[in-house]
């Protein structure tokens, strides 16, 4: 996994490799003041020696400071190396979020992805960044202090062939024990959490069925397992601490024990003896910092896994084998044997043998009911989704020909979930055609029947739509996405019922305006109201995903069941809005 | 010696990434910390105990040091062994000592915060039921979710943490320098000079470091908001091939992130190597001082060695007190915004009449009965004490209501109206009009200004909340399905129905037919609000709740919006079965739907424009006739 994560940080390699540096310097630095202050004692306090001590003192001052100038310079560097880090993860996955298809996205889901863009990122550069310190400094002063415990007394030094293994041992015991326990607890916090979440989007539920007691009772289920693994996670966790303490005071007092004697026979000097215990206690901090290094670490493991689904998940759409030179000759369209299932599997079908014909520059409607694939049909065409088997072709090519980029510029589509983004009415237009001038940007909203509304607002293009595009009706939004569409200059347009919320008059008007403005668009329309598309040059009426007739509205009225009946309910109730 | 065990906690609430409230201050901390102590304080002896352990544990960690003195001048410079044996078992017994007390200590806190944080989540979900919906309406679920997730996590982390830290750090702190003063109260003054100076740095340095990262959270925002907004508008961005400017746009956002974060968190990181080595300067100072006073014969070397142990140790208190505070602020703060939840003022209910299930007794009159026999009736307390129970008509009637969701903002204006029982009443007009509204005040969802509404006859406000809720089934626009099989859904319509009658619910709704379609049919387990079915399934499931629950009036919230018009045409008898004998007030967009009520009220702006059956709308060719044939727009 870190193999894979190497990329992303090599940019930034020279800052790793000078905070190692600088960790290191900052460790030795640390590690060699005791042995200053052993001299001192021993040698400078046992001979009188007032020159020699001040010269001692001196030194250990100035070694404390170049350690500190080291260790400021590994706080630097870690936090360049950790939030850049950071910052290309984000970036990478936002870009490969960009090349995927369709399905992708829905494989991860949105809110999903958006976790892994931010808290999942949040978690992993944290660790580096703290990480770096310990990670460094520690094992450099682990292994100076054993050096220099050992040059001191080797015979001595022998305490830790006991010690070391001992403390690993429970740290090993203790860590094992409490990463299961966490990963109990884990699922238990997600479950209290989704309690929470269902109790607040159905809030109105819970109230109009008088649930509340309902609810509480399953949120204190969930509340007490809660508790109940935490208390028994974090349990674990605080043995940490005295199991640490037991060892090293364990230490300390062997320590005293032979090294008093030693000291009496004059094997080693008492200054030395001091040193040694400050190097026990060094040692055994050093290897409890890694085990919690490594705790740390293991919890951005699982951050670390989504991330890499993310940036490793393969886009099902691509355009490799495209001709880069293939340009859409006009507006036709024609299905051939289509069939398509989502997960890409024959025995699931969506759509079974569709097969249609749509000259350039006409009007096709498409009705169906519910779940009948009319959306799944239309999002063929700019290679939404690629068809299981059998062809779709536009301009008389297959749509696998064309370059991406180059087929969904020419088939222009508004989607059933219309997206405005922040910002004025007049940048969001601007993303169907960036080089459009102010005439282009009201000839699309007048043929989108836009124009009226947006020059009553007061501040026209320029108002702000806010998040969303909260600021305007449902109506107002989705005549502003067609408008947006139009001005691509499509040669095919797809409005999978983007009328929905828009009046019948404001409708026909919008289909007088395509009729006029743009005859040379082949114009396809879903829609659930008759009414939309009765007027189509040509009707296809969708049934569980085969195409169940086709024909104009007088001839569907003679021929086709589905469509007569359709049309006879909302004649009775004249359905105005879905 | 580190107390402060950062241990590997998994992720918690969903949404602010780590460090949201880092920096948030409390406004109010008397009234916030006396809202802690009421559930910290009900561990009173537990308390003590803990008190008795951090007392015992620095206590020993501060007199370990100190047995250097006599050991190296008692015994090991003069060689007496024994004495060292009994010294050292002394010390060992010390130090164990310490370590059984930090063990307990640290696992008793551990009870306690796990125990508050249960009592906090259970009192706020608690209290979170008894919310008025006005409140959910202007807050968001984000908000809300981060109150019993991030916020109680805060306090959690501090209780369990900071707390004992506090204590022990703040002892071990006051009995070193005691010591140390002991030893030797020159020396002292040294090493309360760098202890001064080293207050001042945590005060500049922290200062810079708050700065930087308010901006830093500032940024991440601003990040964090960009990716929501364009990875939610991800199929729009693919269908204008809009790919390079959105990775043009965030990375311009990115870059700014992360020079911010890299200030934030160098200063934040510069903190622990400056104290580790200011106190190393100590050391040395110290240590050249206290040989030069051991030369002069000012100090012996026991004392010099141990006071230079002290030395090394008395800074570790302070760096951890300055890493604490941040925690214990963010904790406070935390507590303060789900003490600010606990003092909202919860759904008002005074009503005391009460709805009860009945059999009619031979003479007409009614009893009162556990059993389900679908008699409904209204029980109420007569004047000297005795019961008097009134059936459950479903005659509705509104009297000069007025009301807004703001004082200031009046959403209905003058509204009357009266449903008989047994007749479909119908609401239609734009959005914004003020259908739903209606709708609401009927369950009491919202409380009017002025006016009353009556059921029965008896004001709304005199019954009480959840038997009127009880009385009125309401299937709305938007289905919430609850984590569950698709039979406990239904189920939550009636909690004690029974597969028959769940599935005759089913079949009335007409969602039995792709109930049984699905792998596990009713058992099939529905995740994440029900994500796997279609809107118009949904919507089935929601009439079908409905159904089961066999309430005396229908509210239908535009329940067959998102059923395509053919298959509402199915499910039409069953719509209408379910209605029969019913009062219903019925909200549609599809005028088809409600073309046969008894009597059509057509809003605009919070006012009924006109009323009347269809037919006589028509003919007046007014706001109905322009809605129906479709000459005005709905939004």
């Amino acid at each position: 996994m870190i193999k894979k994560f190497a990329p992303y940080l090599s940019k930034y390699k020279k800052w790793v490799g000078m905070g190692c540096l600088c960790g290191i310097m900052e460790a030795v630095f640390e590690m060699l003041i005791p042995l200053v202050m052993a001299n001192i004692v021993d040698v400078g306090v046992q001979n009188h020696d007032a020159a020699y001590t001040i010269r001692m003192g001196l030194l250990m001052a100035a070694m404390a400071v170049v350690s500190m100038e080291f260790g400021m310079g590994l706080a630097r560097c870690s936090s360049i190396a950790g939030q850049s880090f950071g910052a290309e993860l984000r970036e990478a996955q936002y870009n490969k979020i960009q090349e995927y298809s369709f399905s992708n996205i829905e494989r991860f889901s949105t809110a999903s992805l958006i976790t892994r863009l931010t808290n999942d990122v949040n978690a992993m550069q944290m660790s580096i960044t703290m990480g770096m310190r310990i990670l460094v400094r520690a094992p450099v002063m682990l292994v100076s202090a054993l050096f220099l415990a050992v040059m001191i007394n080797a015979k001595l030094a022998m305490v830790f062939l006991v010690a070391i293994p001992v403390l690993l041992g429970s740290l090993y015991f203790i860590i094992s024990h409490v990463r299961k326990r966490f990963g109990i607890l884990q699922g238990r916090i997600d479950n209290m959490n989704t309690a929470v979440q269902e109790n607040l989007i159905g809030i109105r539920t819970v109230k109009a069925f008088v649930r509340e007691d309902f609810e509480r009772k399953k949120f204190e289920t969930a509340n007490g397992n809660l508790r109940k693994a935490s208390e028994e996670a974090f349990g674990f966790v605080v043995l940490n601490m005295p199991v640490m303490q037991m060892v090293m005071f364990s230490t300390i007092i062997a320590i005293l024990w032979f090294g008093g004697g030693m000291v009496y026979t004059g094997a080693l000097q008492v200054g030395k003896l001091t040193s040694f215990i400050t190097y026990v206690t060094q040692i055994l901090m050093s290897l409890m910092m890694v085990s919690m290094i490594f705790m740390m670490l293991s919890r951005s493991v699982a951050s670390a896994r989504r991330i890499l689904e993310v940036l490793e998940e393969v886009p099902d759409i691509n355009d490799n084998a495209c001709d880069p030179q293939a340009q859409v000759a006009d507006g036709s369209v024609v299905f051939d044997h289509v069939n398509f299932s989502y997960d890409g599997k024959e025995d699931d079908l969506v759509l079974t043998d569709v097969n249609l014909t749509i000259p350039s520059g006409s009007t096709v409607g498409i009705l169906g009911g519910t779940g009948s694939a009319k959306t799944t049909l239309v999002q063929l065409i700019p290679r939404l989704y690629d068809v299981t088997s059998g062809r779709v072709l536009v301009g008389g090519r297959d749509v696998r020909d064309y370059s991406l980029e180059h087929l969904r510029n020419t088939v222009a589509m508004v989607l059933q979930q219309n997206t405005l983004f922040s910002g004025t009415i007049r940048e969001n237009l601007l993303w169907g055609d960036e080089s459009a001038s102010d005439e282009e940007i009201w000839a699309a909203c007048q043929a989108a029947c836009a124009d009226e509304f947006i020059s009553r607002m007061p501040q026209g293009l320029e108002t702000d739509l806010g998040q969303g595009g909260v600021n305007v009706s449902g109506g107002q939004k989705q005549r502003l996405c067609i408008a947006r569409a139009i001005l691509k200059k499509p040669k095919v347009l797809i409005l999978d019922d983007s009328t929905s919320a828009v009046d019948t008059a404001t409708d026909a008007k919008i289909r007088r305006a395509f009729r006029e403005d743009l005859s040379g668009t082949t114009k396809i329309i879903i829609a659930q109201r008759v009414s939309s598309i009765s007027d189509a040059d040509q009707i296809i009426v969708l049934d569980d995903g085969h195409v169940a007739a086709h024909g104009t509205h007088e001839e569907l009225l003679e021929s086709c069941d589905i469509y007569r009946e359709v049309y006879q309910s909302q004649q009775e109730g004249a359905g105005l809005s879905e | 010696m580190s107390n402060n065990t950062k241990t590997a906690a998994p992720m918690r609430g969903p949404g602010n990434g780590p460090g949201k409230h880092g920096y948030a201050r409390p406004q109010n901390m008397g009234k916030t910390l006396r809202f802690l102590m009421g559930y910290i304080g009900k561990h009173k002896l537990l308390l003590v105990v803990v008190i008795v352990c951090l007392f015992a544990s620095s206590f020993a960690m501060v007199a370990g040091n100190y047995f250097l003195r006599p050991l190296i001048n008692n015994y090991i410079l003069p060689g007496d062994f024994a004495g060292l044996a009994k010294m050292l078992t002394v010390m060992a017994l010390v130090y164990l000592t310490g370590a059984c007390c930090s063990y307990a200590y640290a696992r008793i806190m551990v009870h306690i915060s796990q125990q508050t944080v249960y009592e906090m989540r259970r009192d706020l979900f608690d209290k979170m039921e008894q919310l008025p919906l006005s409140y959910f309406d202007s807050h968001t679920h984000g908000e809300l979710m981060s109150r019993v997730t991030n916020d109680i996590d805060t306090v959690s982390e501090a209780v369990n943490n900071s707390f004992a830290s506090l204590i022990s750090n703040g002892l071990t702190f006051v009995g070193t320098l005691s010591m140390m003063v002991f030893l030797s109260p020159g020396l002292t003054l040294i090493s309360l000079g760098f202890l001064g100076l080293m207050f001042l740095l945590i005060k500049v340095i922290g200062g810079k470091s708050r700065f930087y990262f308010g901006q830093q959270q500032q940024k991440l925002g601003n990040v964090n908001g960009y990716i929501e907004e364009m990875i939610e508008g991800q199929k729009v961005i693919k269908v204008f091939c809009h790919e390079e400017e959105a990775k043009a746009q965030f990375k311009e956002r990115n870059d700014a992130l992360r020079q911010a974060a890299i200030s934030a968190q160098s200063y934040s990181g510069i903190m622990m190597p400056m104290m580790g080595n200011l106190s190393h300067v100590n050391y040395a100072v110290t240590s050249c001082v206290g040989g030069l006073m051991a030369i002069a014969g000012g100090l012996d070397l026991g004392s010099l060695i141990s006071y230079l142990q002290y030395t090394r140790q008395v800074a570790n208190p302070i760096s951890h007190l300055s890493q604490q505070i941040n925690t214990i602020l963010a904790a406070l703060a935390g507590a303060e915004r789900v003490y600010e939840v606990m003092q909202v003022e919860p759904e008002v209910d005074e009503g005391t009449v009460t709805l009860t299930e009945a059999i009619r007794k031979e003479d007409g009159t009614l009893e009162e009965t556990s059993e389900h026999t679908g008699i409904w009736a209204w029980k109420a307390l007569g004047p000297a004490g005795t019961v008097v129970l009134e059936p459950v008509l479903g005659d509705v009637r509104f009297h000069n209501v007025v009301f807004g969701y703001n004082k200031d903002k009046t959403i209905l204006h003058d509204i009357s109206l009266f449903a008989k029982p047994g007749q479909k009443i119908a609401f239609v007009g734009s959005t914004g009009a003020g259908k739903t509204t209606i709708t609401n005040l009927i369950n009491r969802f919202y409380e009017i200004q002025s006016g009353t509404i009556t059921y029965d006859g008896i004001d709304v406000r005199l019954i009480e909340k959840d038997s009127l809720r009880r009385s009125l089934g309401i299937v709305l626009q938007d289905t919430h399905l609850f984590t569950g099989t698709i039979a406990d859904n239904i189920r939550y319509g009636k909690l004690d129905a029974t597969d028959e009658e769940v599935v005759a619910a089913a079949k009335l709704a007409n969602a039995h037919a792709f109930i049984k379609h699905l792998p596990q049919g009713y058992d099939t387990v529905l995740t994440g609000d029900g994500d796997n079915l279609s809107q118009g399934q949904r919507q089935l499931l929601s009439i079908a709740r409905a159904a089961v629950a066999n309430p005396p009036v229908l509210i239908l919230d535009e329940a067959t919006s998102s059923i395509d018009t053919r298959t509402e045409k199915l499910i039409e008898k069953g719509m209408d079965r379910l209605m029969a004998g019913r009062t219903v007030f019925v909200i549609a967009h599809r005028l088809s739907t409600v073309r046969n009520a008894k009597a059509i009220m057509v809003l605009e702006q919070g006012e009924i424009i006109e009323r009347g059956t269809h037919e006589e709308l028509l003919e007046k060719k007014g706001r109905y006739y322009q809605l129906y044939t479709g000459k005005a727009e709905l939004e």
